[in-house]
């Protein structure tokens, strides 16, 4: 059940394949905004340079939390590729996010501090979907394995098509995109500097791009179980998610953070009600 | 070829500027001149930047912030001096409030006169930088100034 | 049936001890002597009964019976007392009530109810009382460097420290009573004995907060009590006098539905649920130790662990989802108050009362699965939150505060304690820890259960309710500031231990959680209900490779690392340093303050606890009318 091969590929592929998604991705954002953009290769450039970057860091505990960030997020997305319990894996992938904010709080930052509080509000506003996706997935399975789950027969979302939606609405928060960018982001744009990453620098701040696209290649992942009966379409659908996300990224603005709590938990709670309440009526739970 | 002249990040700051420079420096983050295609991000946060973009004269309240900003940027760092006023103070030399200059404050690499300096001599003051960054990458002392610095003329070409 | 009537009685001796001792040299002895005691005995117990399934024992069932009977109308004498001295009209009311009642049933039923047998043990026992032993007896040494300080501290308060440590020790026999008793007589009696100590050792430093505190924790309590009273009366009159544990579990639901659900309420006072919670919140100005050992490792596990004794007859009822609904409900709404605190013990009370509401949606579920993960929260529960009640209050005599703001880098300050806390905190909502685990059961537990989906539902959103909480005091403990003079010499010996020794069983449970339910609560569940649950093998492995992880990964600090250079915080290119003081205008030296987000428009303790009283109110009031519906009519 515990697929070695999965792990090794993720760990070894995930760094190349997240990049070039960041990169493809700001090729697409810019032509969405008339500009040519830099190349694919971009972020690998990016994080080359970050890390030969002189190494200095706000106190001596930062690098220890980033190191703890990056392997377990590593750990998240090796366990889900391997087959694994689905619910272990949001479990470390909290893990590893909190590593992250308590490196932003140790360093005692005005920006920091608040970008550090408002990833936690993220943390909150997503959790209670991506679990009612994982319970979604038990009902329609009985299976709370990563593999058993990915090798259903039927298309998932056929069943769950209330949780996919909410599912995708929080994927904008976890992916950092507007309108629900609110503790940190790639762009120019932040009113609190940056946010979760102001007060990493250099060689910690590279390897926490690193990590997040290991989380890209495990979201998508996610994404993809939704339609893993047919693995073409599951791609397929992994692609136009994406764009999608790219698409309301650059058409909207970012919104405070009251509304992203509110929305994404009335988001939750709905779909995941009916959702579920439908499928324990039609006799699948 | 290293990575730093691939992906440098600009920190913009405006030290008693009349906002002129700003404007222009700004404009080439548009579609227009489009600075993000040679991998420059402008980045808000010191920490995150390899290249120092400064605007004005420099008054008495500035004199700290900007000494701090460089203290903050992770070597190898350059400094681009953006505008006349960056230069030398520019027609603000003789006034008793300014000191007249980014280098009076921090060490300078490229300088780019200029009242605005024009997208087209920012673009290309930076391009310089870049050279220099990697200089003092490759250089064992990184963040020592080792060449003089280069001048850009008005109309953008380097020396 | 000699290692239970030690524990049951031993810690009595000890109490009485207690009273005639006022010398501190002779005190430390004697608790130390004894807990050790306890704590030995507790463990022998474990090991010799562990595998020998459910043992009964008749135990001189007349007259301690009687005797039993004697106390009780005494403790209510000294109450009503007690109650007119304060003009407390409410608690006057219910003991008077209490006491009528438990007095008709003496006079009339109690010799015509016959029970087997007394005492018992199981391994659903056994884990209580290594709880109560281990945990329980860690206190009580804490207790000796606590309240050396507190009086220490409040010169104002009489040293009353003899009558302290006597009833805590009375509460810890109490407490073995209580998880041993078969005969619900005297489950009732003990259940009365741990709501006097509660009630005396809230009111300990007789102030006015203290006292009234102390009273609202008597009413709710007592109220609890004449539930149990009537179940008691009802059993005895209507179900022919069925007054054994054993023998009420045999019976059929709709035989015994009313008095069970009349013993859950009871149950659900000393929980501390919604509508009840108000009491254990309050119960938090009470000096440490007792939030520690009563308010959240021990007595209120007694309620949950009625109800969870009860599950097999809550199973498949409509009461027993109600009572599920309401477990759930207190867990979702007592997490969302707790963002709103900025008081470290109010956070921990709520936090309290928000995973024994879990425990209860467990029980009231009632399948197999439910118990399993239930029993699981109890064990991991009562550890984590003994260590951090026990930290909060170490750091509370150091800084002299029990706000969370006032602990902001406290990793600088009193690198140790603060270190343990960070453990405690972990514990209680990271994986790989184990009320992480817990709850991960309690997911599959609720979802194989009919309309289990809707605690599910609950469960998602309460659970990211505590981590947003449990995460900001975190990131303010590990703040890392200029250095500073480090608090922790001053530090009591007794206070390490217990602390030490409670960091340490955090782990080690976390470690050899597998074992604990193969040995003890998978027997229990197969004898209870026929079937057993586990964490497949697979995930049993991957866990402690997290755990692993998170073990080296800290010692990695520990390491000599190269110094690298440090840039100081980015405050808009202001100069600043890792205190956060920059010259603003006119050269003015400013301090900057960072604080945590409370949010209290949205989770307003007023607000939240309001709402909580009415549904929760409501929702008892359907579980009383169902269960009379099944008991009376079908």
């Amino acid at each position: 059940m515990i697929s070695v091969a999965g792990v090794v590929v993720f760990i070894l592929l995930s760094p190349v394949i997240g990049g070039l998604i960041a990169g493809i991705d700001r090729k697409i954002t810019a032509h969405m905004q008339g500009r040519v953009g830099p190349t694919i290769l971009q972020p690998f450039y990016d994080v080359g340079k970050l890390f030969e970057k002189e190494m200095t860091v706000a106190n001596d505990t930062q690098r220890f939390y980033v190191i703890s960030y990056f392997i377990f997020m590593i750990f998240t997305g090796a366990l889900f590729f391997a087959g694994g319990d689905i619910l272990l894996v949001i479990f470390a992938l909290t893990l590893a996010q909190i590593f992250l904010v308590l490196g932003a709080y140790s360093a005692n930052s005005p920006y920091s501090h608040v970008g550090a509080e408002r990833e936690l509000i993220q943390i909150m506003a997503y959790e209670p979907m991506v679990i009612l996706a994982a319970v979604g997935m038990y009902v329609v399975t009985k299976s709370f394995n990563v593999s058993a789950i990915a090798s259903y027969n039927q298309p998932l979302v056929l069943f769950l098509p209330g949780i996919f939606a909410g599912f995708i609405y929080v994927l904008t928060i976890k992916l950092r995109k507007s309108p629900f960018d609110i503790s940190t982001s790639h762009h120019a744009h932040q009113e609190i500097v940056k946010g979760v990453t102001t007060e990493f620098s250099g060689p910690t701040l590279g390897l926490i791009e690193i990590t997040h696209w290991y989380e890209t290649v495990f979201l998508l992942g996610f994404v993809y179980l939704f339609f893993a009966f047919n693995p073409l379409i599951g791609i397929v659908a992994v692609i136009l998610v994406y764009l999608l996300e790219l698409l309301i990224d650059n058409a909207s603005a970012r919104v405070k953070w009251q509304l992203v709590m509110k929305s994404s938990w009335m988001v939750a709670a709905i779909v995941g009600v009916v959702n579920l309440a439908i499928l324990y009526y039609m006799g699948v739970g | 070829m290293t990575y730093l002249s691939k992906s440098p990040w600009i920190l913009h700051y405006d030290a008693t500027s009349c906002n002129g420079c700003d404007i222009e420096v700004l404009a080439s983050l548009t579609p227009m001149y489009d600075v993000e295609r040679f991998g420059i991000i402008n980045t808000g946060n010191p920490k995150h930047a390899d290249i120092f973009v400064i605007t004005g004269s420099v008054n008495e309240q500035n004199r700290e912030v900007v000494r701090n900003l460089y203290e903050q940027i992770p070597n190898p760092k350059v400094v681009v001096a953006v505008g006349i006023c960056a230069c030398s103070g520019g027609v603000f030399r003789e006034c008793y409030n300014v000191s007249g200059g980014i280098d009076k404050i921090i060490p300078v690499d490229v300088y780019v006169p200029g009242c605005a300096a024009r997208p087209e001599s920012i673009i290309d003051g930076i391009v310089t930088a870049l050279g220099i960054l990697e200089g003092k990458r490759n250089s064992p002392r990184s963040g020592v100034k080792e060449e003089p610095p280069a001048e850009i003329q008005q109309g953008g070409e380097a020396q | 049936m000699q290692l239970l009537l030690f524990l049951i009685l031993g810690p009595l001796i000890t109490a009485f001890f207690m009273l005639l001792v006022r010398k501190e040299p002779e005190r430390n002895w004697i608790v130390k002597l004894s807990a050790l005691g306890i704590g030995v005995v507790t463990v022998i117990l474990l090991l010799s009964l562990f595998d020998k399934g459910t043992l009964y024992y008749s135990f001189a069932a007349e007259s301690t019976s009687l005797l039993m009977f004697f106390i009780e109308m005494a403790i209510a004498v000294f109450i009503l007392y007690l109650g007119i001295k304060y003009k407390n009209y409410l608690v006057t009311g219910l003991i008077l009530l209490q006491s009528g009642l438990m007095l008709y049933f003496e006079l009339v039923y109690a010799h015509s109810v016959d029970v087997k047998y007394t005492l018992f043990i199981d391994q659903f026992s056994i884990i209580m009382a290594l709880i109560i032993g281990i945990i329980g007896s860690l206190i009580c040494v804490y207790a000796l460097g606590y309240m050396k300080d507190f009086h220490a501290h409040h010169k104002e308060l009489p040293d009353r420290r003899n009558i302290f440590f006597f009833i805590m020790f009375a509460f810890l026999s109490a407490m073995f009573g209580l998880v041993f008793s078969n005969n619900l007589l005297w489950v009732y009696f003990f259940w009365e004995i741990t709501t006097l100590c509660s009630f005396l050792l809230i009111g300990y430093t007789k102030t006015e907060e203290a006292t009234s505190n102390a009273f609202t924790a008597l009413w709710m309590n007592l109220l609890g009590g004449v539930g149990f009273a009537i179940a008691i009366l009802y059993l005895a009159t209507q179900t022919g006098g069925i007054m054994g544990l054993e023998a009420l579990l045999a019976s059929g639901k709709a035989l015994v539905l009313i008095p069970v659900v009349l013993i859950g309420f009871a149950g659900l006072t000393k929980a501390a649920q919604l509508p009840f919670s108000s009491w254990l919140v309050g119960a938090m100005v009470a000096p440490t130790p007792v939030s520690a050992l009563l308010h959240s490792s021990t007595m209120v596990k007694a309620g949950v662990y009625i109800l969870v004794r009860l599950a097999p007859i809550f199973q498949a009822t409509f009461s027993g989802y109600i009572l599920a609904f309401i477990g759930a409900l207190t867990f979702l709404l007592a997490s969302a108050i707790a963002i709103s605190q900025s008081n470290a013990k109010r956070v921990l009370a709520y936090s309290t009362i928000a995973n024994l509401g879990l425990i209860v949606a467990c029980a009231g579920i009632g399948t197999y699965e439910a118990i399993w993960a239930a029993i699981l929260l109890i064990i991991f529960h009562a550890i984590s939150k003994s260590l951090l009640f026990l930290s909060v209050g170490t750091v509370e005599h150091q800084i002299e505060s029990r706000d969370i703001e006032d602990m902001n880098g406290l990793i600088m300050r009193m690198p140790k304690v603060a270190a343990m806390m960070v453990i405690g905190i972990a514990g209680m909502f990271l994986a790989p820890f184990g009320m992480l685990i817990s709850k991960w059961a309690a997911i599959q537990a609720f979802i194989d259960a009919p309309f289990g989906f809707i605690f599910v539902i609950i469960l998602a959103f309460g659970s990211a309710l505590t981590l947003f909480f449990w995460a900001k005091w975190m990131g303010r403990l590990i703040v890392v500031t200029l250095e500073r003079e480090n608090l922790e010499t001053k530090i009591d010996s007794n206070i390490w231990i217990a602390l030490v020794s409670l960091a340490g069983l955090t782990a080690i449970t976390c470690f050899i959680f597998p074992v604990i339910s193969a040995m003890l609560i998978e027997p229990f569940l197969l004898q209870t209900y026929g079937n057993v649950t586990r964490l497949s093998q697979d995930n049993i492995i991957i866990m402690v490779m997290m755990l692993f992880l998170i073990v080296l990964l800290p010692v990695s600090i520990l390491l000599p690392q190269r110094k690298y250079r440090h840039l100081t915080p980015y405050m808009g290119g202001m100069t600043t340093n890792t205190d956060l003081s920059y010259n603003g205008a006119i050269g003015l030296k400013r301090d900057l303050k960072l604080s945590n987000y409370y949010i209290i428009p949205w989770f307003g303790e007023v607000k939240l606890q309001t709402l909580g009283i009415y549904l929760c109110t409501g929702l008892i009031g359907i579980m009383f009318v169902t269960a009379a519906y099944v008991g009376v009519i079908v």
